[in-house]
């Protein structure tokens, strides 16, 4: 089963590799993970995607609570949340290509954000299935390169209004 | 007012109610020894290896309950500390080591002694730092102790580049720490606790099984108050032993591998195991699948990841031993329409009959020595008061089976990471802490040679350990496997040549005595307990003596083989003895 955790760390530095060392440590396997800064400057968030059976997943969920720089883990598995991945790609269609190229971005919200003779390179953001489904549909044009942010994850509020 | 880095460190463990550091110098923390030169209430004990530290940091904590403390210089002197944090790791001990580094400018240079220790040892120290402003010193070191001796204790390890012991800052003492990311669970879930105290007064066939966490958490009152109100017997583990009298009736010892008979049959027909400070480590579970069958699991633990690790629990309390124990104890008190002994009559009945069927046992052989008859006459001798390290391998075992111990804190053995080479300088450390206690490291002969350097610390210092080497010429533990297991072929378990310990022993100024049958036994021990000096015992052992009962690696914990199942193999045996 994947779960992303969200994970607030202090910001110092060699927590990712404490982080990092956990799961490569106990043979546990990280998808992606992403870092960043939040409100309060001394405060990171690591938004992990990993996966396992449930077991596993408890204990790593156990274990990230026992580091000494974890403030505060949250497995959003069971919790409502909004799950968003930046991917960048460099494509390389042919000449009637491009303008196909250039709809599906618009279909999709892509940006273009930077194109030369032979390519374009769009900005994709959207959650996994979204992009998977733009990365499917260029593939046939020439995909050379792309990158992926790695997930990022935010639980919903729960009263509106 | 500015004071120098090195006043900071030395003061602020002061502080921490420090009295002795187990160090050995170098060039980046020549500041730091210097202020230690004439510095008043600490002592600094130096040995004669970085490892020999760790570990006499490790026993002066385990038979004392402080913080031990060691302070090494960067590059060989913290990468020698490595084998001694990560025993204290797994077996939970709070220990801080101190290591120079090179200064901060230099970080990263591949300088001159540089290791980067804080990398090398993330996976095995509760915590680590790397100090980068002196500012920090003070608060860093206060922090430290608290990590390492709270919750689930650990080792921490303090990076100090040269710069920061060398330069000059503020003493920022705080009176209060307060990390919050650091917040463990002590008290124990109250309905948690009356579910428990429900299991125990619904089982017919109950057990406790302490680990080192009731020693850690200094509960073995309540533990024994837990077993005498409810008449559950209890086992301990190699961790748990002297967490309850191995005397007491409802003794039945050590679990697992070389556990007794009647421990391993009691856990494999037990419908509750009440598990209290101690984490199913393989040893003590053997195959997992087949592990206690019909028992509901109670675990009793101050480190949630060791609940549910291993095997299904049903009543997770996570918690301080002593807390949840006491909690427990005022349930049960109140249960007052509960007829303890009546309901246990019929189990504790079954464990009497296993105990005559298969005690713990031995056959004597009055032309040479065995092990186990070294054991006893070494409880005789001391009537049990005494503080017994020991080092890795059959020694380990025959020690854990055969000595008594009826007091926390006098067993001190590395059970987690299994180091040959902990007993003697955990001895030392040992009797640091406790100057008038008689403190015996029960060794192998291969196992002592690997911190035998340390004899020249204990002599210096006028630490007057004893050393029982219970001397087999063999990796004796090693051997035993490939007798049993890999048709005798004894792979490099011979070790040749022993070196002559009574030799030894003279030549560092130490006495050194030798029983080459059993008749030297005891006068070699009366005569050893009686010198004021350390003292090596060479035990001249019969070398094919095997370390019984033994579950085998993978087996269910009741697939005990026992000495006179063993086939008989007098020819083979002979054969070997021709080539040796
Ligand atoms: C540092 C270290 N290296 C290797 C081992 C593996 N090992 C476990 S027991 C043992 C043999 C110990 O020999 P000895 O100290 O003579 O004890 P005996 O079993 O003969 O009593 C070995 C090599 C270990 N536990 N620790
Ligand atoms: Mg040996």
């Amino acid at each position: 089963m994947r779960h992303t955790i969200s994970v607030q760390v202090e910001n110092k530095f060699g927590v990712l590799s404490r982080v990092a060392g956990l799961f490569s440590g106990r043979g546990y396997n990280i998808e992606s993970i992403s870092v960043g800064e939040t409100l309060d400057p001394k405060i990171s968030v690591m938004t992990i995607v990993t996966r396992g059976e449930n077991q596993i997943v408890e204990q790593i969920n156990k274990q990230l609570n026992k580091l000494i720089d974890v403030i505060k883990v949250q497995d959003l598995f069971d919790v409502d949340h909004v799950e968003r991945e930046m991917v960048m790609i460099k494509i390389t269609p042919t000449q009637e290509q491009k303008a196909e190229v250039l709809r599906l971005a618009e279909i999709f919200r892509g940006r273009v954000v930077d194109s030369s003779l032979k390519t374009y390179t769009i900005e994709i953001t959207g959650d996994e299935s979204k992009i998977e489904a733009f990365l499917e549909l260029v593939k046939p044009m020439g995909v050379k390169e792309f990158v992926r942010s790695g997930k990022i994850a935010i639980a919903r509020e729960r009263s509106r209004g | 007012m500015k004071v120098s880095g090195a006043e900071i460190v030395v003061e602020s463990l002061k502080k921490e109610g420090v009295t002795h550091i187990f160090g050995y110098p170098g060039g980046v923390v020549l500041n730091l020894f210097d202020y230690l030169y004439d510095a008043k209430d600490i002592k600094l004990i130096l040995t004669r290896h970085e490892q020999g530290a760790t570990h006499m940091a490790d026993g002066y904590a385990r038979s004392s309950g402080k913080v031990g403390v060691a302070l090494v210089t960067s590059g060989p002197g913290a990468t020698n500390t490595v084998t001694g944090i990560a025993t204290a790791a797994m077996d939970s001990i709070p220990i801080v080591v101190l290591t120079g580094q090179v200064p901060t400018m230099l970080i990263g240079n591949d300088a001159f002694q540089e290791a980067d220790i804080v990398g090398i040892t993330r996976p095995c120290t509760k915590y680590n730092y790397l100090v980068k402003n002196i500012d920090d010193l003070a608060p860093t070191i206060r922090e430290a102790f608290h990590i390492a001796s709270s919750g689930r204790p650990g080792p921490v390890l303090i990076d100090l580049p040269k710069d920061i012991s060398a330069g000059t800052g503020n003493f920022n003492w705080p009176e209060k720490i307060q990390i919050r990311s650091y917040n463990p669970t002590v008290e124990g879930n109250r309905k948690m606790i009356e579910k428990a105290v429900d299991e125990i007064a619904k089982s017919k066939k109950p057990v406790i099984i302490a680990g080192g966490g009731v020693i850690l958490s200094n509960a073995s009152d309540e533990l024994r108050e837990l077993a005498e109100l409810t008449q559950v017997p209890v086992i301990t583990t190699l961790m748990g032993i002297g967490s309850f009298p191995s005397v007491h009736p409802l003794s039945l010892g050590m679990p697992g591998m070389h556990g007794t008979y009647y421990a391993n049959m009691a856990i494999q027909d037990s419908d509750l195991i009440v598990a209290v400070g101690m984490r199913f480590d393989d040893r003590v579970t053997g195959k997992i699948s087949a592990f206690a069958p019909h028992a509901t699991i109670v675990h009793i633990d101050i480190d949630p990841t060791s609940i549910r690790k291993n095997v299904h629990v049903d009543i997770p309390i996570v918690g301080d031993s002593k807390n949840i124990l006491t909690t427990l104890n005022q349930i049960v008190r109140t249960q007052q329409k509960t007829q303890w002994t009546e309901i246990r009559k019929a189990w504790l009945k079954q464990l009497d009959d296993w105990k005559q069927l298969k005690p713990m046992s031995y056959k004597y052989s009055d032309t040479v020595i065995k092990p186990q008859y070294v054991i006893e006459k070494l409880y005789e001798a001391t009537g049990g008061d005494a503080i017994i390290t020991t080092e890795v391998g059959q020694n380990q075992m025959w020690a854990a089976q055969f000595f008594k111990f009826d007091k926390p804190r006098t067993f001190l053995t590395s059970g987690g990471l299994g180091t040959m080479g902990y007993g003697f300088p955990a001895a030392i450390g040992a009797q640091v802490a406790n100057p008038d206690k008689t403190v015996i490291d029960i060794a192998g002969d291969g196992s002592i040679q690997m911190n035998i350097q340390e004899l020249a610390t204990a002599v210096v210092y006028e630490l007057p350990v004893k050393v029982a080497i219970l001397n087999n010429r063999y990796l004796g533990m090693v051997r035993q496997w490939q007798e049993m297991f890999f048709n005798e072929r004894y792979s490099h378990s011979n070790l040749n040549v022993v070196p002559d310990f009574v030799k030894v022993a003279e030549a560092y100024s130490a006495v050194g005595l030798r029983a080459e049958k059993p008749s030297d036994v005891e006068p070699v021990i009366r005569e050893a307990l009686k010198t004021k000096k350390p003292v090596f015992m060479d035990f001249v052992i019969d070398w094919k003596e095997k370390v019984f009962p033994m579950v085998p690696a993978g087996a269910a914990i009741d697939q005990m083989i026992f000495d006179e199942e063993e086939p008989k193999k007098e020819k083979e045996t002979k054969k070997l003895k021709a080539v040796k």
